[in-house]
């Protein structure tokens, strides 16, 4: 930026007051379009969401075209709430285990734990939890699926949270003390800005996942419980139960209209702006753009309009609160923390041992060792099915990926389309895989299997294609200089490349695939029922019949599985990416 | 009330300070019995290499860290966490990215709760006097380095302390950018147009520390204390040609490079001994290039060290560690601020590639107690190899995890350029076999 347009930039921003008309410009008027839209629909959402429980039964989801937008528009309030919920717990939780040695012995590993439990195994209890919670009403069914898509996001939220807020770097931390920051002035001023780019990429990760989420619990029956909330996951249960291939392409295009929405108008626009976030000193060569933070920028009176709002909330920064846990700053003798560091360590396992032998007892009641033998060896099922298709998956993916990443032009084009497929909720499609498979009368053991990865392919592909493009060009100079042969280009140029980034998608796309094995591994079509063997389908059933033991068993097993592949492959492949191929 | 008291107190009192860094197992005394004080309107420096506490110093003042004994007191007040009469500029600048340069400038304000209006006026007034005038709005990473370094004095001073800390403001400038902003703030300094009664700087620049300080205080490294204190009574501006700076200049490369008293002549370099000895990370090929930077025209063996640092652009920082590992080697004699190379030092500047390898092997074996252990226990092997771990854990029993893996690093590079153990990254082992 030249010094003209420094000044300009001076003239026109934060002393601009009385300066200029305040008279609406165009943009103004097409930005007040959009918001006067936002809020209509939010008010006419969360009217509905507090409506009594039986006028479900009165006006129950229905086929009709006309309802569908209202479907969409309740199914993403859900997800609103749900990410304002995850933004809530993430800073307290993560700010609570970056101050606190003591939080951080126990919250760090049940976030770790967390993040490899199936989600959808937790809807049975949820929901019977809500519905107590908030007898009669909707409310309670609304809670337990915005509790669910909350399980599938808050974890690795407060993670990237809490990793920034251990990495902040030691100059401003100095400064912040230095010039006596408040714990609340601090966290505003330095934690939440420095975290933010992380966060916002972490939220948007947890947005794409959620959508599944949403999908899969709004219509969920749980024993004798049946509920259908107003979505267009309902939409789709009742097209499948009536055989509606209409109506599932109509939720499919209303799903895409929705994803793309919110992609346009909130997280495009908020990754421009986070841009300023950004830790490095110097000017990035190239910028995230949004047309609408343009739009916002270009407006007179909206921005007007936002200067309060951003006053409060440097006010809210200023405010001065009694100081909130600012621990690790303090001296405290060293046998002292040590021997309170053990009682605690002491209390945790104490609690973990009786919640243990207290779920034991619950289990040992109804089960026996055959049951789990079984759950192991559904598991063992799901695995083999995970491990063969995130194979393929990879044997298709990362050749065109590369292609694609090493040609700017393909990849500008292709990976928002990418990022796109990631966030759209593969079971929405599932219907139309169950069809093909009724129809040409397929095993549905290995047919169903690829449903799987549906979804979760793409974050292998739109990985590969940014460590592709990431790639410096220097090195691939050098490859064509001295004509490697193409056997040899792959094994020691291009794969070493985009091993960390090849390592994220997959991980990505495993963990996801556990999750939708219980979505995918039993699918219907009307009357018919599909059901391949494994411990997804084994949760599933349990759920359908309200068998809390087995559901129990099942997630389990399944959070074991999860968390021995991570420590045993997928940490390590990690580690050896950090040490080895690290290109900066 | 005790005001005649406070009025008599130094500006900055620091007494029997004594501070202790503890790491793991391993306890390192940083800084041992320093006393200072620092009067109304005076600049002063901390001159010492890195790794002699100067910093820490600075820090203990601030009130950013506790020191593990000893007094400091800002005023006649005693400091107790953050000190509200101190401001400090950071060698990194340290300004938030988020934040424009007005908002940077105010940070200290801020906190202290005060209205907007007056914290604009204040910040502002700050930004003109520092020639910032126009890039209120601008973020930090749109300047250029001195440009930040400004933003980063505006913000200090806008806080109106008493005195002024600075942690080597330059030393993260280019020589010319640093020359200016040191001009420009001498400048304010010396027309009384800072609202500031003192300056306590941290330097390891010693022409920076003659040109600016009215009072030097010279550190030696482990553990950090005041070993000499060298007043300039030169009037500003004063002129780096003038023959008693220059003589100024060369005293204190003196003072730097005498050895200290009570220890034996070699061993003394690097702390610890044997093989506890800590080692600097520094490369081969420097190591090389100084030596036959010192052989040739026009030093033939014998150098002053300030015309040689100027001429090969390092500072005391980069120079000392590669002069004392040549005299670790036996290939240099560094005193009275002159090297000279031994004889073996000038066979190994003028050797061809294979021959000042075989060289530095013999020497390297020969004077660091380390490789000569290391050699030792690989070939009493019958496997000739050995895992790092071992060495590091002998290491650490001796000084604290960060500089045993530093020393084993140094120690890792020398042997792989003298071929004469190698090691294998990923296997984390030592072995005597040369990967054919």
């Amino acid at each position: 930026m030249d010094i003209r347009s420094v000044t300009a930039a001076v003239r026109t921003w934060p002393l601009s007051l009385g300066q200029k008309g305040a008279l609406p410009n165009f943009y103004d008027l097409v930005l007040f379009a959009f918001i006067a839209a936002a809020f209509t629909a939010l008010a006419h959402g969360a009217r509905e969401m507090e409506a009594p429980l039986a006028s479900l039964d009165l006006a129950p989801v229905t086929l009709d075209p006309v309802k569908l937008p209202e479907y969409a528009l309740r199914t993403t309030l859900r997800m609103f709430a749900a990410i304002l919920a995850s933004l809530a717990f993430t800073f307290v939780v993560a700010s609570l285990a970056a101050k606190s040695r003591k939080a951080e012995l126990v919250i760090i590993p049940a976030l770790d734990i967390l993040q490899s439990v199936p989600v959808l195994g937790f809807l049975t209890f949820t929901v019977v939890f809500f519905m107590g919670l908030f007898p009669g009403s909707q409310l309670g069914a609304e809670c337990a699926a915005i509790f669910a898509v909350f399980t599938a996001q808050a974890w690795n939220m407060a993670f990237s949270f809490y990793q920034s807020l251990r990495t902040i770097p030691r100059d401003l931390d100095e400064v912040s003390r230095h010039f006596r920051l408040s714990p609340w002035l601090r966290f505003w001023r330095l934690e939440v800005p420095f975290a933010a780019p992380g966060l916002i990429w972490n939220t948007m990760m947890s947005m794409s996942g959620g959508w599944f989420f949403v999908v899969a619990s709004e219509a969920i029956t749980v024993g004798a419980t049946s509920v259908k909330l107003p979505g267009i996951g309902s939409w789709l249960a009742v097209a499948i139960d009536r055989k509606d291939i209409a109506a599932v392409a109509m939720a499919v295009a209303a799903m895409a209209v929705v994803i793309l929405a919110y992609d346009q108008l909130l997280f495009r626009p908020i990754v421009a702006w986070a841009d300023k976030f950004r830790f490095e000193q110097t000017a990035a060569q190239q910028r995230p753009r949004s047309w609408v933070y343009d739009l916002v920028r270009r407006t007179r009176l909206l921005r007007r309009l936002l200067t309060p709002i951003s006053r409060a909330v440097s006010g809210l920064a200023r405010l001065r609160l009694p100081a909130f846990g600012d621990g690790r700053a303090r001296a405290v003798p060293g046998w002292l923390g040590k021997a309170s560091d053990i009682v605690w360590i002491l209390l945790v396992l104490a609690a973990a041992g009786y919640s243990a032998w207290i779920a034991v007892e619950y289990l040992r009641t109804t089960l026996g060792p055959d049951d789990v033998a079984g759950a192991v060896g559904l598991g063992l099922l799901t695995l083999a099915r995970v491990v063969v298709l995130i194979v393929i998956a990879s044997l298709i993916w990362v050749p065109i990926g590369v292609w694609i990443g090493l040609r700017p032009w393909a990849a500008e084009l292709v990976q928002p389309v990418a990022q796109f497929l990631a966030a759209f909720p593969a079971n929405v499609l599932f219907p139309i895989a169950v069809v093909a498979i009724v129809a040409f009368r397929l095993n549905p053991d290995i047919w169903l299997s690829p449903l799987m990865v549906l979804g979760t392919q793409w974050y292998i592909l739109f990985n590969v294609v940014a460590g592709a493009s990431a790639f410096p060009t220097d090195l691939r100079e050098v490859s064509s200089l001295y004509r490697l042969r193409s056997w040899q280009w792959w094994r020691r140029v291009m794969l070493p490349g985009i091993f960390p980034y090849y390592v994220t998608g997959a991980l990505t796309a495993s963990g996801g695939s556990w999750n939708a094995s219980i979505v995918a591994e039993m699918a219907s079509w009307g009357d018919t029922k599909l059901e391949a063997a494994g411990l997804g389908a084994f949760i599933a059933r349990a759920t359908e019949a309200g068998d809390y033991p087995r559901v129990v068993l099942g997630i389990v097993v399944m959070a074991v599985f999860v968390v021995l592949v991570n420590r045993l492959l997928w940490r390590r492949l990690y580690t050896i990416a950090e040490r080895r191929t690290r290109l900066d | 009330m005790d005001a005649p008291l406070s009025v008599l107190a130094p500006l900055v009192q620091v007494e029997g300070l004594r501070h202790v860094y503890r790491q793991g197992e391993g306890n390192v005394l940083v800084l041992d019995g320093v006393d200072l004080t620092l009067g109304d309107n005076e600049i002063v420096g901390l001159l010492g290499r890195s790794g002699c506490g100067k910093s820490t110093l600075l820090r203990i003042i601030a009130g950013l860290m506790p020191p593990t004994a000893g007094i400091v007191a800002i005023d006649g007040e005693p400091v107790r966490g953050p000190a509200s009469q101190v401001a400090m500029v950071f060698q990194t600048f340290a300004l938030f990215p988020w934040l424009t340069v007005l908002d940077n400038a105010e940070i200290g304000l801020e906190a202290q709760g005060m209205p907007a209006a007056e914290r604009h006026k204040r910040a502002l007034a700050a930004i003109d006097l520092i020639g910032l005038d126009g890039y209120e709005s601008a973020y930090p990473k749109e300047l250029s380095g001195g440009m930040r370094q400004r933003v980063g004095f505006a913000r200090a001073l806008v806080v109106h302390p008493k005195v002024l800390l600075m942690d080597e403001p330059f030393s993260a400038l280019d020589v010319l950018t640093a020359e200016t902003l040191r001009t420009d703030l001498l400048d304010l300094w010396c027309e009384g147009r800072m609202p500031i009664r003192s300056i306590l700087m941290v330097t390891h620049n010693i022409e920076e520390a003659v040109l600016m300080c009215d009072r030097i205080l010279v550190f030696s490294s482990s553990p950090g204390r005041i070993a000499a204190e060298i007043k300039v009574d030169l009037p500003q501006p004063r002129n780096r040609l003038d023959p008693v700076f220059r003589q100024l200049v060369d005293d204190i490369y003196r003072r730097m490079t005498e050895r200290q008293a009570g220890r034996p002549a070699r061993e003394g370099v690097f702390p610890g001994t044997g093989i506890a000895m800590v080692l600097p990370r520094v490369s081969p090929n420097v190591l090389a290039g100084l030596a036959e930077a010192v052989a040739a025209e026009p030093y033939n063996g014998r150098a002053d060290l300030p015309p040689l640092a100027a001429e090969l652009q390092m500072e005391i920082d980069d120079l000392f560690p590669v002069l004392e590992t040549l005299q670790l080697l036996r290939f240099a004699e560094v005193a009275e601020g002159d090297v000279r190379l031994t004889e073996a030092g000038m066979r190994f500047a003028r050797a061809d590639l294979d021959e000042g390898k075989r060289l530095f092997a013999q020497h390297l074996i020969a004077y660091v107690p380390l490789a000569a252990h290391i050699k030792r226990v690989l070939d009493e092997r019958a496997s000739h190899r050995a895992p790092a771990t071992r060495f590091r854990d002998e290491l650490e029993d001796s000084m604290p995890e960060e500089q045993a893996e530093n020393t084993l690093r140094a120690l890792i590079s020398w042997a792989r350029y003298a071929e004469v153990f190698a090691y294998d990254e990923d296997a984390g082992v030592f072995s005597l076999e040369n990967p054919s």
